[in-house]
């Protein structure tokens, strides 16, 4: 299989609920996936749990495959390589990011000895390297400096030089630019894209903003309640979207030009972990909900090539070859 | 004869004390640096801006919280009582605020309905049953939902019970700072709907405030772009989305990030400034594409440029200088 990165049917449970209820998910080599969805929908657990970082109370199961061999379970040894190696991630949460206490140089520094190796002068020179690459200005003199003399979008191209120090194949992004205004969100979102390119490197981009992933990813998957709704090339899934969350989304969208409309809202709000609704998560908010919605767990179908939803509907109107 | 502005803001000025490190000599942070704005009854102007640019300073200010340091507050024609006065504490009823965070915003220890309740005991209003019963089906909730507690609520249903309070008192002004940023895109739009709504129903002016230009394009009838403590650029919002004038607006507009755009994105260079060290001249100047040498030195004033009367702050847009020849 030529798949980077090979997620099938992983679950996660916390306590009584389940947060991941089958997740399947394939990454390219130097493909640009966008993983959109809203608040709690499973976004971030995915990738701690692919990368062995939930609690050890989460109850994980399913299969993560890096380069063809599994990593869901492996030891810690093996996983300690992975992280950073070949698979850096950039955390939401900005507490367990950089080290207030420490300067920004030390800190990539440190990451390089980690993941290559490499030691005094040689780390110090590469760590230079890799905060010019990712566009600080005065190199330099900013290795010395600590986290809080930078502003909030310098911080964000440290964590990605920090990122980079393993060569990843894979850099998974969660929420990079959440907390970033606009102008430097833009920024940011095109650093991500020059790196990829230049570096060949895949990127899982997670966040909430179907904007945002559409500027920068050739591929979106879209969660909800702890699955993986429909899955498509992002401008298919922006012309053509199956899944009625989906199309809900889109319809959420104020439109940045045309006649204002009130917006398509989708009523309610998503389902608590623990009170699932039968069948379909997404039937007690669905305008287009049938009978059977209620039934059984809609699986994935293909609807094209690289297209897929987990509707009935969806489903019903394919018309069979 | 023509009806005074709900409100009227003149040459607003807001400073802070800040000081840098422990031993560094207090600093002044021109929080708010000249804002005059205008909002008709029934009417919505969105203020926009990045982090820090004063619009929450702003809010505070026409709402009468905070005393400016120069300029003047007029609401319903009179000046603004200062804070504390009978006078001031009468107005609140007139004039209420929606913060971002509805959990943070709501007491978790009361039910819902007693919170909607809770301004019409404040102003002494009669029928509080009734009128709670009232706002609570106003906004899209159910009265039977006043008796839960705010964590037994969604993030939409809790910013609907925020909304219901802040109309107890049939406000004039709403003053709304972010009211959608803490929701999840699909309870943003219904927000956005309610507030859209109740303005049509109740003809209430709501100021606001938030850094997303999708949202302030679909609640309002004007947009005020803030930079620095300044409005730099103030119109409609299909005007200043489909043609900004001032380039930090271009900048902004170019950056929303939009499933069907083909424009290219407008890379601003470098951070937003620190209000403590204000650049001389425009203030924009050091990040803008488009500045000439008399962008350093002289400031340029928000004021209508010739054609069609946007109003902008920016000499290069205002055609008093000749742009630079493109690259
Ligand atoms: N350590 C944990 N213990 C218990 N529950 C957890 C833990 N981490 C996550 N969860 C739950 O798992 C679900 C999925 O959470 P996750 O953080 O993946 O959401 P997300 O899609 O990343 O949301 P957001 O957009 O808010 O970041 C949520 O219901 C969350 O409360
Ligand atoms: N009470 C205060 N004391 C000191 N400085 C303050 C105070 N309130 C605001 N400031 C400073 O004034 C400036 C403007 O702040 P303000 O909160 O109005 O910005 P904003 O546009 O609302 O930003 P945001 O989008 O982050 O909410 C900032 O530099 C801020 O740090
Ligand atoms: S005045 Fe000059 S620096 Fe300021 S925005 Fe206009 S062109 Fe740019
Ligand atoms: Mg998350
Ligand atoms: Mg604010």
């Amino acid at each position: 299989m030529s798949e980077l990165v090979s997620i099938r049917g992983l679950t996660v449970g916390f306590g009584g609920s389940l947060a991941l209820r089958g997740i399947d998910l394939d990454i390219g080599p130097g493909e640009a996936l966008g993983l959109v969805g809203e608040s709690g929908c499973g976004k971030s657990v995915t990738w701690l749990a692919a990368l062995g970082l939930l609690p050890a109370r989460a109850r994980v199961s399913g299969s993560v495959r890096l380069g063809g061999a599994e990593i869901l379970g492996a030891a810690p040894a093996v996983l300690d390589r992975v992280r950073g190696g070949r698979v850096a991630m950039i955390f939401q949460d900005p507490a367990s990011s950089l080290n207030p206490v420490h300067r920004i140089g030390r800190q990539i520094a440190e990451a390089l000895g980690l993941h290559q190796g490499l030691r005094g002068a040689a780390a110090r020179k590469e760590a230079r390297r890799l905060l010019d690459q990712v566009g600080i200005p005065d190199a330099g003199r900013r290795l010395d400096a600590y986290p809080h003399e930078l502003s909030g979008g310098q911080n964000q191209r440290v964590m990605i030089a920090m990122a980079l120090a393993g060569r990843p194949e894979l850099l998974v992004a969660d929420e990079p630019t959440t907390a970033l205004d606009v102008t430097i969100q833009a920024q940011i979102l095109e650093l991500l894209g020059a790196l990829r390119r230049d570096l060949g490197m895949a990127l899982v981009l997670i966040s909430h903003d179907l904007g945002v992933v559409a500027d920068t990813c050739e591929r979106v998957a879209v969660m909800y309640a702890g699955r993986i709704v429909e899955a498509a090339a992002t401008a298919r899934l922006f012309a053509a979207p199956a899944h009625p969350y989906t199309q809900g989304l889109l319809g959420a969208l104020p439109p940045v030009d045309g006649p204002r409309r009130p917006l398509a809202a989708i009523p309610g709000g998503v389902p608590e972990p623990w009170a699932m609704p039968p069948g379909c998560a997404f039937a007690p908010r669905c305008p287009q909900r049938l009978p059977a919605c209620t039934e059984g767990l809609p699986a994935a179908v293909a609807l094209g090539p690289q297209h897929s939803a987990a509707c009935l509907r969806a489903a019903r109107e394919l018309v069979p070859a | 004869m023509r009806d005074l502005p709900l409100l009227a803001a003149e040459g607003l000025v807001r400073r802070y004390w800040m000081r840098r490190g422990v031993f560094g000599r207090p600093a002044a942070v021109r929080a708010v640096d000249g804002v005059s704005l205008t909002l008709e009854r029934g009417r919505t102007l969105g203020l926009v801006g990045e982090s820090g640019c004063g619009k929450s300073t702003t809010g505070r200010l026409v709402l009468g919280l905070e005393a400016p340091d120069a300029g003047r507050v007029a609401f319903e024609g009179q000046p603004m009582p200062p804070p504390g006065t009978p006078a001031w504490r009468a107005l609140r009823a007139r004039m209420q605020m929606v913060f971002q965070d509805p959990l943070g915003a709501l007491d978790r220890r009361m039910t819902v309905g007693a919170q909607v309740a809770e301004p019409l005991e404040i102003h002494g209003l009669p029928d509080r049953a009734e009128r709670v019963a009232t706002l609570l089906r106003e906004v899209g909730l159910r009265p039977d939902q006043g008796r839960q507690y705010p964590h037994e609520l969604s993030g939409g249903q809790r910013q609907r019970a925020v909304l219901a309070r802040a109309l107890a008192t049939d406000p004039a002004l709403l003053v709304c700072d972010e009211p959608i940023s803490a929701l999840d895109v699909s309870i943003q739009a219904q927000v956005m709907n309610l507030l859209v709504e109740l303005q049509a129903r109740l003809g209430t002016a709501i100021l606001f405030v938030s850094h997303d230009l999708r949202a302030v394009r679909q609640v309002s009838h004007r947009v005020a772009v803030m930079y620095l403590g300044r409005i730099v650029e103030e119109g409609e919002p299909d005007a200043v989305l489909q043609d900004p004038a001032h380039p930090y607006a271009q900048a902004l507009v170019s950056a929303i990030p939009h499933p069907g755009r083909r424009q290219r994105r407008i890379l601003l260079a470098g951070d937003p400034p620190n209000p403590a060290d204000r650049p001389a001249g425009c203030a924009f100047h050091p990040r803008c594409a488009a500045a000439v040498p008399m962008c350093a030195q002289a400031d340029p004033v928000l004021k209508p440029r010739a054609g069609d009367g946007r109003l902008v702050a920016c000499h290069v847009a205002q055609g008093d200088v000749r742009p630079r020849k493109a690259a």
